[in-house]
């Protein structure tokens, strides 16, 4: 019933003789005991931790391909409706422009990589900064690059919406609908790139003041994934953008 | 001396906004949940008023299709998706386990930040005119034709969805790697099943919810035309793409309360639940199998026959497992010891109207019957069922429950019980006359109706007023209780479970020492054998 | 307020004896388990009420043979109403060979119905008893739905396509015709009435009204008027494909790909001529949005529907005749 009583249930749990009787827990004493400084105090260790934070970042690389993944099914739609629209639309991409940049990122997951194994094996805090303003520069190349693209399309009136000039397209309908999906795919791709530049520039920071070494490199290594999930978003967007039929020319 | 809890452990508004407390945080959720609560009822108050009589003649039926989209939008975005897990699960979901907080507890209460933050964009829609969509947004209607603030209530909305996004993640890593030694997957509540597979489904489908609503304001605000047919879209890709987070959506809103009764029911009768593990599967089948239900919800959109019919089929095997935990918690029941107090009614309430619920979701399901029923009140009755016989009142008892654990007061349990009373007679009468309504043709979202509808339109609107009576008390006794009640020890209920062990209010880490577990957490052994076992 | 308060709507078609039956099978099953589960929770908490503080329940955790049987069972009940459902949508979206046809645009916030013979109603739809009616159904702005609760039947009506549905009025007499997917403002306004007639009531209705053009009639003129006529002749020297024999047959377009010419065909290439270039012709049609409502489009598509049948001028098709399909998307 509900009223207060002193008799409870002996608890089918064991708690070490410091904590069974009720009375004796006093919340709030905070025995000091030697830890990392890093270690947050709801966890037991720096390993749960660290586990606890690559898992975490797993999980939410998982809601990133889900959030995509509404962009890629209405790409697929249109683009199994309207094939030659797409063809069409994909063909006046530069594929120099869209290669250069895929070359770009994939360069930086490899300087990332470094980052996080310079962290892990205690390297410097020049060699770990340096690692990560590489990845930094060359993520500023890649949208430098997108904004140079972005210009084009703004000139050339292939910006869908009122300003769109259809007379230039065999398909317009198509066409602008592509172009619809590759400026909300590629600008959503952009603004993660951006919040992923945001992150690299936190990351620097710490790591010129030698936070990270082989017994705490976490967030390093989250950020890696992070970094790495946004290239391989790019992977994709590469062909099913700029790489829609076409063909090698000799010559 | 008032021994040092979490509610006294730092005092002012700062220690509360700042706080990385997930009790603290569960607080503050239920505070923000319950003013928003209060807004969505105000709408479903108006929109009871007008259809007292078939002319339209409360409202402009502009500002009736406004209130109605608002009250859809608060309730199902702002009260029923965060309810149980951000209040109830924030709270118990470490302790449970035998942890000192939530794996990322800088990054809960970023979930609730951000949950203002969205509902300030809905408010402000709401406020500066309102939202005549539906809830559901379906397009060309939402992108192209409505004249209303469409872009703040989905930027709203798109935002919020992260706070849900957040709350997964966190019990998701934590449920994994925080459980305390000794804690293995089948020792665990049947309240922290419940919320996994909740979470699994807020992590997979809120984020394709956010990237449609958030294509809906781009097209509207840039004329892209993803889904404008005008404009060379498809208005069935945004239906399709909207149900596929939607309809698990009500998964994330009744699975945690299938938790809560799962943990009344066996404090209540004091005996295990009869299933474990049945109850833990069921709740990982209802979360996988209900990502594969959605084009229900499209039968008479001209979807292929083929298509439906797996949908069809599908619908049907996703209500199973509800069924078997239905059936498991009856028998838990069985030659229990059983006290009827008021988290008891509750769950026993959910039982009988998620059952109702349940079942007319299959007439939803046949295919041949649904063209009929569709976008009728068959359907509103039928998710009120669910979500208000069920989830709420599964909330409800999850606050009555634990209330004492989490303010360390108790309550008043006579006006307790007559509230509880009062909310299942006042939520049938209100609607179950919409199940006739419905099946005699009134279809959804009518301002005005023909004259033949009027008495069963009047029983829903007078069961309405009682509901609200119903649901007034139970504040007015809460919030006296936290001044006057008499002050809870560890636990009030003889209940079993972790969160039972610690101090009514708990300390602010929860446990100062790890507890060790050795055995399931709901053993309801007599004192009397326990000396024997010893 | 009490002297009109029906509980069971009228069954006016032939489909809502089946809708009902389904129904009705569904009722008893909800009743008998939720009696069940409401007279067994009830009856367990009187029983077994706690008989003092330090009471326990059984120790009890499970059996494997109930959980069989109360997973089999209603798996078993779900799957009999799985395939009667699905049985009775089946019947309820394949029209019959013969149906009388009618075509409705719904628009905010009315409903425009065409019958073949000329008339042409403003919401509200007569029909005849005892015979099959098709609905070839488009929308000018965003989604409505077609709604007849006597009927038992409703569909979308899309913007951007056609839908269909079909029913075979049985009792003559009045009945409500609602939008039942909300459409904005005025959607609970949208409301109307079918009118089911006896044969010879309806010829006479047919034939009394206003003798307005039929759909061919106006998309002949249309055809005229919009010059079509100059591109598409009826012999295979124009700049499009010969119209005639078209609807219902296969055609082949550039790039290999077969489809058949059907009103959602016809539709897409007035609005949309890029979209499907016919074999052997250049993409020079212009486009037709936004100069022609939806009713026009159905207007031209009954033409050159007209176009196909026995009587209609007969032309040297460039086409293979095959048997036509189903006209229509469901």
């Amino acid at each position: 019933m509900l009223k207060g009583h002193a008799e409870h249930f002996p608890g089918s749990i064991h708690q070490p003789p410091l904590a069974s009787n009720v009375d004796a827990i006093q919340p709030g004493v905070h025995i000091e005991h030697p830890h990392h400084p890093k270690l947050q105090h709801h966890f037991d260790d720096m390993g749960q931790q660290a586990e606890a934070s690559t898992l975490g970042m797993w999980v939410f690389l998982v809601t990133e391909i889900m959030f995509f993944g509404g962009l890629f099914m209405a790409y697929l739609l249109y683009r199994w409706q309207s094939p030659a629209a797409f063809q069409e639309a994909s063909a006046h991409l530069s594929i120099g422009w869209g290669g250069f940049n895929t070359a770009v990122l994939i360069f930086s997951s490899l300087t990332m990589a470094l980052a996080v194994r310079a962290a892990q094996t205690s390297e410097s805090s020049r060699t770990q900064v340096g690692w990560i303003l590489i990845t930094m520069f060359l993520g500023v190349v890649f949208l430098g690059v997108k904004a140079i693209e972005y210009t084009e399309k703004f000139r050339d009136h292939i910006v869908p919406g009122p300003y769109f000039d259809a007379t230039k397209w065999e398909h317009p309908a198509g066409v602008e609908m592509f172009y619809s999906l590759y400026f909300c795919m590629t600008g959503l791709h952009a603004l993660h790139m951006i919040i992923g530049l945001g992150i690299m520039t936190w990351l620097a920071i710490m790591a010129s003041k030698r936070t990270f070494n082989a017994e705490y490199y976490t967030p390093v290594e989250v950020a890696g994934l992070y970094w790495h999930f946004v290239d391989i978003v790019w992977i994709f967007l590469f062909p099913l953008l700029y790489l829609i039929g076409r063909h090698y020319h000799h010559g | 001396m008032e021994t040092l809890n979490y509610l006294n452990d730092g005092h002012g508004l700062a220690s509360w906004l700042l706080t990385k407390d997930h009790k603290r945080i569960a607080i503050l959720y239920l505070i923000s949940i319950t003013g928003f609560f209060a807004i969505g009822g105000f709408f479903a108050m108006l929109v009871r008023l007008e259809l007292l009589t078939p002319a339209g003649d409360l409202l402009s039926a502009e500002t009736y299709n406004k209130v109605f989209t608002m009250h859809g939008v608060v309730m199902v975005f702002f009260f029923l998706i965060p309810s149980i897990p951000a209040v109830l699960g924030n709270f118990m979901v470490p302790i449970m386990i035998g942890a000192k907080d939530l794996a990322f507890p800088r990054i809960n209460l970023l979930s609730w930040y951000i949950y203002i933050l969205g509902g300030l964009f809905t408010l402000t829609a709401a406020l500066s005119g309102g939202v005549d969509t539906g809830w559901t947004f379906y397009t060309p209607y939402s992108t192209a034709a409505a004249n209303s603030h469409v872009i703040t209530a989905a930027l709203g909305i798109f935002i919020t969805g992260f706070s849900s996004i957040l709350t997964g993640l966190n019990f998701i890593v934590t449920i994994h790697r925080m459980r305390a030694p000794g804690m293995t997957w089948f020792r665990l509540p049947l309240f922290i099943w419940a919320h996994y597979a909740t979470s699994l489904i807020m992590i997979l489908g809120t984020p394709v919810v956010a990237i449609t609503i958030l294509m809906v304001a781009a097209e509207r605000a840039l004329h892209l035309g993803i889904f404008d047919p005008a404009l060379g879209g498809d208005p069935v890709l945004f239906q399709h793409l909207f149900w596929f987070y939607s309809h698990p959506a009500v998964y994330i809103m009744i699975l945690p309360a299938m938790g809560v009764v799962s943990e009344i029911i066996q404090a209540f009768s004091r005996k295990n639940i009869f299933g474990y593990s049945f109850i833990a599967f069921s709740s990982l089948a209802i979360a996988v199998i209900g990502f594969l239900v959605w084009g229900h919800h499209l039968f008479v959109a001209g979807q292929s026959v083929y298509a439906g019919m797996l949908f069809s089929i599908l619908s049907f095997v996703v209500a199973i497992p509800s069924a078997i935990k239905v059936f498991n918690w009856t028998a838990t029941i069985y030659k229990g010891s059983v006290s009827f107090d008021s988290p008891m009614l509750y769950a026993a309430g959910f039982i009988g109207l998620f059952t109702i619920g349940g079942l007319t979701g299959l007439f939803l399901a046949a295919m041949g019957l649904d063209i009929h029923v569709h976008d009728t009140y068959f359907v509103v009755a039928h998710f009120h069922y669910i979500m208000v016989g069920g989830a709420i009142m599964g909330y409800l008892g999850g606050l009555h429950y634990w209330w004492p654990k989490i303010t360390g007061r108790l309550y008043s349990e006579p006006w307790a019980r007559v509230a509880a009373v009062i909310v299942f007679i006042g939520f049938n009468l209100t609607f179950f006359p919409q199940f006739v309504a419905g099946y005699l043709g009134m279809p959804r979202r009518y301002h005005a109706y023909p004259p033949e509808f009027q008495v069963l339109n009047v029983l829903s609107s007078a069961g309405a007023s009682i509901l609200a009576v119903g649901y007034l008390i139970p504040f007015t006794y809460f919030a006296y209780s936290l001044f006057k009640g008499e002050k809870a020890d560890n636990d009030p209920w003889g209940a079993r479970g972790l969160e039972w062990e610690i101090p009514s209010p708990p300390p602010t880490e929860n446990f100062t020492v790890s507890p060790i577990v050795t055995e399931g957490t709901h053993q309801y052994v007599h004192p009397s054998q326990e000396a024997k076992l010893a | 307020m009490f002297k009109n308060f029906p509980l069971f709507p009228e069954a006016a078609s032939a489909q809502a004896g089946q809708v009902d039956a389904v129904f009705f099978f569904m009722v008893a099953v909800t009743a008998f388990f939720s009696v069940l589960i409401a007279a067994l929770v009830v009856f367990f908490a009187i029983k077994f009420k706690r008989k003092n503080e330090e009471e326990v329940g059984a120790d009890i955790h499970g059996s494997l043979a109930l959980e069989l049987l109360w997973t089999i069972i209603p798996f078993g009940i779900a799957m009999a109403m799985f395939v009667w459902g699905a049985k009775v949508f089946f019947d309820l979206s394949r029209p019959p060979v013969g149906a009388t046809e009618v075509y409705v645009v719904g628009k905010q916030w009315m409903w425009k119905a065409q019958h073949m013979g000329g008339m042409r109603e403003i919401n509200e739809l007569h029909v005849p008893v005892g015979k099959p009616v098709k609905l070839i159904m488009g929308s000018e702005d965003v989604i409505h739905s077609f709604y007849i609760p006597a009927f038992r039947v409703k569909a979308d009506v899309i913007p951007g396509r056609y839908n269909t549905m079909w029913f075979e009025p049985t009792k003559a007499g009045t009945y409500h015709l609602f939008c039942a997917e909300y459409c904005g403002t005025k959607h609970s306004g949208m409301i109307g009435s079918i009118v089911a007639m006896e044969p010879a009531d309806f010829e006479a209705w047919m034939s009394g009204g206003k003798a307005e053009d039929s759909p061919v009639a106006s998309g002949a003129k249309l055809f005229q008027d919009l010059v079509c006529v100059t591109c598409h002749l009826s012999n295979a020297q124009g700049r499009g494909p010969v119209l005639s024999n078209l609807f219902g047959h296969e055609v082949e377009l550039e790039g290999g790909a077969k489809v058949i010419a059907d009103e959602a065909y016809l539709r897409e290439s007035i609005l949309n001529p890029a979209a499907k270039v016919v074999k052997g012709f250049q993409p020079v049609m212009p486009t037709f949005q936004g100069l022609i409502t939806e009713e026009q489009l159905l207007q031209l598509i009954a033409y050159v529907r007209s176009l196909s049948q026995p009587g209609a001028a007969p032309a040297a098709s460039t086409n293979s005749s095959t048997p036509p399909a189903a006209g229509g998307r469901n």
